[in-house]
């Protein structure tokens, strides 16, 4: 058994204070390292709870245009997953937020499994999230997750999965399960209605782990709606966008959000 | 995932339902035309001086390429499952035609993705896509090409999931893809093996097939696995492999994971997926059908490659020799049979994939020769 983690210890610390958490995404070297780190600590700022940092990947399946075109500029500007892990390191020197990398699986296989949750973790990684490996092709990484300092390793619920499916994946998950809130991509457009809740709801009577919901969150009204059924909301598009595009409006913007839930 | 083993079950019921197989045999016949003729190209192996070439064709398939018998076997399947509606991605055109075909004929809906590189230089076969009634959506992010058409038809899948079906054109991506896709194309080989025996009275000595991710070679290949035949497998050698500008992911790239498959990638250090180059669109294409990433590592099979020069020089000379304008993608395969074919004795036997016709090439090829056809 590994020791509690600090994402498992965030979540404790908000039940008990009957809060929901407030997880923002943005894209690690967009537009370059230098201001992702700031951003960290203005996210901190701002009423953050735990920080997704997303990895440019030249092919990221699982995002809308938002996030393809934050990942083009990233990569662009020189990043790789080895110097967001340096990013991490450096960020450990002024803050203990929790942080979790989001990033496809061939960087990470490229790297090497061993290699990056090794890394990773001694930088101050709390956790991970790949949304294009299955639980079933994620058994050597869990298990490096598991030991050492512990990573946590969080998987991905969607609409579309069943029961069964639902469970294998919940059971992979720690620190908390991501329930991806609409059928599609990031940034797609989301609505909050009964289907959501009851397949919200279904997932909930399969685990005690925390839920998270995330993908299309955009607006106050969104999130608000969607703080009311999960455990935390994850927001990633609309904070990109609005950080690419009104960086000037974008600390106002993510304290809005976190007020509504 | 939930897709993925809906598909799966799906297709295994299909494979045994006789009703299914039986449908899918009459339309290969009354419909795409099938069997295609395997033709003994006599003058082209009389001009290399060597082994006596055979050109399985293919490019008469209805369509104008292999693509589709794989289009055909998944629209029937999609129609099987219920759905109403036909997304996939295409390089060349070849595959979109073939899918937007496949639509037309069961009755479903179709949207094909499609790089705004490869809409330029395949005009013609955008509008036949629209022809026959499908919609081509435009892919305008990252290299712009095939591997950013099939993000897109995946996200496409992804959002649509209940209704859509996706009719991934090659041997790749997630399973049960790359198997169904070449037991679709399996009739290739099945057809080449009763042809040539029936011609010659023994099974070739070589099989040569162009490889982009693959389907047109395995679909030959497969069924000769297991008897002692050489192999090849042609990738496109594009302007070079020391240039970079290529698409040769076993002579250039190594292992990686893309698109749901574990397979022979062209990437950089940080595992981000390298641009590609090659004259044909069909094969411009940073990774490769993961069976054939097997065959390559167990060393069944040979790979090489051809680069764009030769690619054309084929093209022309199959056109001059024996009236068959071939698809660039095809021209590799027969690049590498014209520099075998001399080095081989007059009673060697080799067999080469023509997957499919040149007519969708041929104003890129007046191009590159600085032609204008309107002029």
């Amino acid at each position: 058994m590994m020791k509690k983690t600090r994402i498992a210890a965030t979540f404790e610390k908000l039940k008990t204070g009957k809060k929901k958490a407030f997880i923002p995404y943005i894209m690690a070297g967009d537009p370059d390292m230098e201001k992702t780190m700031e951003r960290v600590l203005m996210l901190e700022r701002s009423g953050a709870d735990i920080i997704e940092l997303g990895v440019p990947f030249s092919d990221p399946l699982a995002d809308g245009p938002t996030i393809q075109k934050a990942a083009g500029r990233a990569i662009q500007a020189g990043t790789t997953l080895k110097k967001v892990i340096s990013a991490v390191r450096e960020l450990r020197h002024h803050t203990g937020i929790p942080i979790i990398l989001m990033t496809y699986y061939n960087p990470i296989f490229k790297y090497g499994e061993a290699l990056f949750i090794e890394e990773a973790s001694a930088a101050g990684v709390d956790g991970i999230i790949v949304p294009d490996l299955p639980p079933e092709e994620a058994g050597g990484l869990i298990r490096l997750s598991r030991a050492g300092t512990g990573l946590d390793t969080i998987f991905l619920v969607a609409p579309t999965s069943t029961e069964e499916r639902t469970k294998s994946i919940v059971a992979a998950c720690s620190g908390f399960v991501y329930y991806v809130s609409l059928t599609g991509i990031t940034g797609a457009k989301l609505s909050v209605n009964e289907a959501f809740k009851s397949h919200f709801n279904a997932v909930r009577r399969l685990t005690g782990k925390p839920i998270a919901a995330g993908f299309g969150i955009a607006t106050p009204e969104e999130a608000q709606a969607v703080g009311q059924i999960a455990d935390g909301i994850i927001v990633g598009s609309a904070i990109v966008k609005k950080f690419h595009e009104e960086p000037g409006s974008a600390e106002e913007f993510i304290k809005n959000l976190r007020g509504t839930i | 995932m939930p897709a993925l083993f809906e598909l799966e079950k799906a297709y295994a019921q299909a494979k045994k339902d006789r009703s299914f197989q039986e449908e899918l045999k009459r339309l290969q016949a009354a419909y795409v035309g099938r069997p295609t003729p395997l033709y003994h190209a006599k003058r082209l192996s009389e001009k290399l001086g060597g082994a006596k070439i055979y050109l399985k064709r293919e490019d008469l398939a209805h369509t104008g390429a292999h693509k589709i018998n794989n289009a055909l076997g998944q629209s029937l399947l999609a129609r099987r499952m219920g759905k109403k509606r036909l997304i996939a991605e295409t390089g060349a055109g070849q595959h979109g035609v073939a899918t937007a075909t496949g639509a037309a004929l069961v009755g479903l809906e179709c949207d094909i993705y499609m790089g705004a590189v490869d809409i330029q230089r395949q005009a013609l076969n955008v509008f036949r896509m629209k022809l026959l009634g499908a919609r081509v959506i435009e892919v305008n992010i990252g290299s712009r090409t095939l591997k950013d058409a099939i993000n897109e038809a995946m996200r496409d899948w992804t959002a649509h999931v209940r209704d859509t079906h996706y009719v991934l054109g090659t041997a790749f991506g997630p399973h049960p893809f790359p198997a169904m896709v070449r037991d679709f194309q399996s009739v290739i080989g099945r057809e080449a093996k009763k042809q040539i025996t029936k011609a010659e009275g023994r099974l070739p000595d070589y099989l040569i097939a162009c490889v982009g991710g693959g389907s047109n070679a395995i679909g030959l290949f497969h069924e000769f696995l297991n008897h002692d035949i050489q192999m090849i497998g042609v990738e496109a050698g594009g302007t070079g492999i020391r240039s970079g500008e290529h698409a040769a992911r076993f002579a250039g790239g190594s292992i990686g994971v893309l698109q749901g498959c574990k397979t022979y990638l062209l990437q950089d250090d940080d595992g981000n997926v390298l641009d590609t180059h090659s004259v044909s669109a069909g094969l411009d294409y940073a990774s490769v059908g993961p069976e054939h990433s097997f065959l390559k590592d167990s060393g069944r099979i040979h790979y090489t490659y051809a680069t764009d020069d030769e690619a054309l020089s084929a093209f022309e000379m199959l056109s001059r020799t024996e009236g068959i304008i071939p698809a660039l993608e095809s021209a590799h395969a027969l690049a590498e049979a014209i520099k075998l074919a001399p080095t081989l004795s007059q009673d060697k036997i080799v067999l080469v994939n023509l997957s499919g016709r040149g007519d969708k090439d041929v104003q890129q090829v007046a191009k590159i020769k600085g032609i204008n056809l309107c002029a």
